[in-house]
């Protein structure tokens, strides 16, 4: 039996016990009238585009450092635990190859900021949900999303900061940043899985691109439904949907536009004003970007005593000077320098063939090769090659670029340059080289 | 089935896959951890998360309200430019607000995404690394500003003057409501 309604004047109604606290536990309190299922989706829908490239050419970035090398020189995480390289480019890649992923690595991990920071505040409610802790699934949940949350924001931070070289952590960077890879990875495809139904939904009920066509005198909030995004009382809009979307459009595009010039070079580095490495310091020849200085590194006397010989090792060893190496047959190839902070610029390297100095010692073409740099201390001193690199026709021990001998900072006497590999694996100041056969 | 359900609140899958990335999580972790510096990794990965949660977040949502009332007032009474003794329609002058959020907005990001280098904090890893002295950013980060707030200036000045009712005399002419 129903009971007759009484006339309850809403002011004394008790409120349900326990209430949530005042503030941004009360869903009065966020009153934007953009935030619902369909802007997250469409957030959501273009930052998982450009997560999947940043995940596909980090996990690539991982491989080129080829850490599956005999010796372990080159594991750059530790090899213990790793589960290996997955994704690597392909064998006889064009030269340019790392440095297209690894610039795609950076610039469109860069444009992805602006649509991170705006899909976490459309759901920033959610973060304030009240109970804070409802059944077990919804528990595993919320620590999922933190997991999420957590390792999306450490890898983007991380990122920024290691490609302008700021360190203000202590734990070693490559190894967090490629952990907490996998942590953001596998948190991601989840959220994904478990918000697809979502999104499907939103795009259904609301068309995938209709919102757009509303102008801000035609902005509506989404429906409401209760513990969802939108908002109980909202405000009235001040910018539209598509507005919104342009904002986040614009931060992604004057990122681009700051950064791109010092992967993509050309006219595009005359205005990449904010990329770390996007200067060109002169006209000459030795003039464009170099990592890590002869002096920094304290290799400047080694590296000019004039009684620098190169050590290479095979079947039998030979000790040979620059003018020896000069006097043995010289290719040059346009290659470039590739860093795995995103930045990269093609020279023109003279030098001696890999596969020459492995014929001169005996090494099989099954040999791999190991060199050391007479730098005295410091990572990648050590670098390892598979066979690969050393038969392609076009990996040098570099003289000299566009021309004239290598400066001290680009790895006089004597430096390795391999199409298609991180910068840094293209081992300056060589001291000695070892082909080891497998 | 129905039991787990209710005790749960899903179904299994949603607890194996959860299990799953908890697991992938797990060993992620102890691999960072095993490196050393736990409690510093730990800091940066929760620290993160509430940096931009409850600092970061707040910081430009607050900006973004003060801004809102700060262009409302500038906007109460008579708008400037209307003829009200004229009899002309009411013409209220286009909000500024979105043209004053758009350069703030670009170049907030690009302050957030590179201070290390506008703010200095690079520059004794920068001189190692490049054998140059990191100068210039802060000067660019301005000009890019600079550029940013004047053109979003001449648009809304072409916004407003577009926008500005007919003269009066022409209003005049038309059929009264």
């Amino acid at each position: 039996m129903k009971a007759p309604r009484l006339p309850r004047p809403r002011a004394i109604k008790p409120p349900p016990l326990p209430g949530p606290p005042p503030g941004p536990f009360r869903p009065g309190f966020w009153r934007s009238p953009l935030r619902g299922p369909w802007l997250t989706s469409v957030l959501g829908s273009i930052l998982l585009v450009l997560i999947t490239v940043v995940a596909v050419t980090g996990l690539i970035s991982h491989s080129a450092y080829q850490p599956d090398v005999v010796g372990g020189y080159n594991a750059t995480v530790g090899p213990k635990g790793d589960i290996g390289p997955l994704i690597s480019l392909p064998s006889g890649a064009p030269s340019w190859a790392y440095a297209l992923s690894q610039g795609a690595h950076i610039t469109v991990g860069l444009i992805a900021i602006p649509v991170l920071l705006a899909k976490l505040w459309s759901v920033i409610p959610r973060l304030f949900a009240w109970p804070p802790v409802g059944g077990p699934s919804k528990s595993i949940e919320r620590l999922a999303v933190l997991l999420l949350v957590g390792s999306g924001l450490f890898e983007f931070a991380t990122g920024v900061l290691n490609i302008q070289v700021f360190y203000p952590w202590h734990f070693g960077f490559v190894r967090a940043h490629y952990y907490g890879a996998w942590i953001f990875i596998s948190a991601l495809a989840l959220h994904f899985c478990t918000k697809l139904p979502t999104v499907r939904r939103a795009y259904r009920e609301r068309g995938v691109l209709r919102p757009l066509r509303a102008d801000l005198a035609r902005t509506r909030p989404e429906p409401y439904e209760p513990d969802g995004l939108v908002a109980s009382s909202p405000a009235s809009p001040t910018i539209s949907r598509r507005g919104l979307l342009g904002l986040v459009g614009a931060g992604s595009l004057a990122l681009l536009i700051a950064n791109l010039g010092e992967s993509a070079g050309g006219p595009l580095r005359r205005i990449a004003l904010l990329a770390p490495r996007g200067r060109v310091w002169g006209t000459g020849p030795n003039d464009f970007q170099v990592n890590k200085t002869a002096e920094f590194v304290g290799v400047t006397q080694l590296a000019s005593d004039p009684g620098w010989r190169l050590s290479v090792a095979g079947a039998h060893a030979v000790k040979l000077s620059r003018p020896q190496l000069m006097a043995m047959t010289q290719h040059t190839y346009d290659l470039p320098i590739a860093c795995v902070e995103g930045w990269s610029t093609t020279q023109r390297w003279t030098g001696v063939r890999l596969r020459d100095l492995a014929a001169l010692v005996g090494a099989s073409p099954a040999a791999i090769l190991e060199v050391h740099s007479i730098q005295p201390t410091g990572p990648f001193t050590h670098t390892a090659y598979p066979a690969s690199q050393i038969r392609d026709h076009r990996s040098l021990v570099a003289l000299s670029v566009n021309g004239v001998d290598l400066s001290l900072d680009h790895g006089y006497p004597a430096r390795i340059i391999i199409p298609a590999l991180p910068g840094v694996h293209c081992t300056k100041w060589l001291g000695s080289m070892q082909f080891l056969e497998t | 089935m129905v039991g787990f359900r209710r005790v749960y609140g899903s179904n299994p899958l949603h607890l194996l896959a959860h299990l799953g990335v908890f697991f992938i999580a797990g060993w992620a972790i102890s691999q960072i951890l095993g490196a050393g510096f736990a409690i510093n990794w730990i800091a940066w990965f929760l620290g993160a998360a509430l940096l931009h949660d409850l600092v970061l977040l707040p910081l430009y949502s607050g900006l973004d309200r003060g801004l809102q009332i700060g262009v409302g007032r500038s906007r109460r009474g008579p708008p400037a430019g209307t003829y009200p003794e004229d009899g002309a329609p009411d013409w209220i002058r286009p909000s500024p607000l979105n043209y004053l959020r758009v350069p703030l907005v670009v170049s907030g990001i690009l302050l957030l995404v590179y201070f290390p280098v506008i703010l200095g904090y690079a520059s004794k890893n920068y001189r190692h690394d490049t054998g140059h002295a990191l100068a210039g950013y802060t000067r660019n980060w301005l000009l890019i500003c600079a550029g940013l707030f004047l053109f979003s200036a001449l648009v809304y000045s072409v916004r407003v003057v577009r926008s500005r009712p007919p003269r009066p005399a022409r209003v005049d002419e038309q059929p009264g409501d």
